[in-house]
């Protein structure tokens, strides 16, 4: 029941979207074991040189954070 | 010592206990978002992946349905954005998501596209109302939203998803 007495939206969207089981159908904590085993993920080097780069050219150019959050 | 003080001391047998309690909460709460099972399984461990590491700031007077619940559902919104980006709905998906077969594909790929422009937030509001035909009392719980903001949310979806089906030549 949407409240806005528009049946046709919602029709369209059920005929594409699949019904959801919302039960767990296994066990997840052989995977969780497996994740908490895997060594932690550390950012390289390179990663925090562009940032480095990106936090100047920001400083020295403003107005690129409106470029920078239309790509984000 | 209770369960959660075991817990936020670092004990494995109390994290594992309180995962095999939650866990198939946890999937409930993110499967109707996110609508996958397998994605639902991956942000299930994620959820508790970050739980184990916050443990030391959890506050073991506080609920942690609550946490986790907060948690999980962040997971599955910024999930919902990031598929959005990626486009990750690929063609083959939509052929299993489509039971009924009288729907031109192409109608099916536009009612597809225009659902994707939606903010996540609508998104997420849009499923559980209209489709899974939730309560919105319920919906509100799931998204840790009020009731109202939600009604917002679905009236607002499909506005604009009415607007850009007849954009696209689709008569909903």
């Amino acid at each position: 029941m949407t409240g806005n007495g528009d049946e046709g939206i919602q029709k369209l969207l059920k005929a594409v979207m699949p019904p959801v089981d919302p039960d767990l159908r296994r066990d997840l904590w052989p995977a969780m074991l497996r994740r908490l085993e895997r060594p932690g993920t550390s950012v390289p080097w390179y990663d925090w040189a562009l940032i480095t780069a990106l936090g100047c050219w920001l400083v020295f150019f403003p107005e690129g954070i409106v470029h920078l959050l239309y790509q984000l | 010592m209770d369960l959660l003080k075991r817990f936020q001391q670092g004990d494995a047998d109390a994290f594992e206990k309180l995962f095999r309690q939650f866990q198939a909460e946890v999937y409930g709460w993110i499967i109707p978002i996110v609508r996958d099972a397998g994605v639902a399984e991956d942000l299930t461990i994620e959820t508790f992946w970050r739980i184990y590491k916050a443990r030391a700031r959890f506050d073991s007077d506080t609920a942690f349905g609550a946490w986790a619940h907060r948690i999980a559902r962040n997971l599955a919104i910024d999930h919902i954005r990031r598929r959005r980006r990626e486009e990750e709905l690929s063609e083959q998906s939509l052929m299993i998501a489509m039971p009924d077969s009288a729907l031109r594909r192409e109608t099916r790929e536009k009612i597809h596209y225009a659902f994707r422009q939606l903010p996540r937030k609508l998104q997420a509001a849009a499923i559980l109302a209209l489709v899974d035909e939730r309560p919105y009392q319920e919906i509100a719980d799931l998204l840790g939203a009020s009731v109202g903001a939600i009604r917002t949310r679905v009236f607002r979806a499909v506005r604009q998803l009415r607007k850009q089906l007849e954009r696209m030549g689709v008569k909903p």
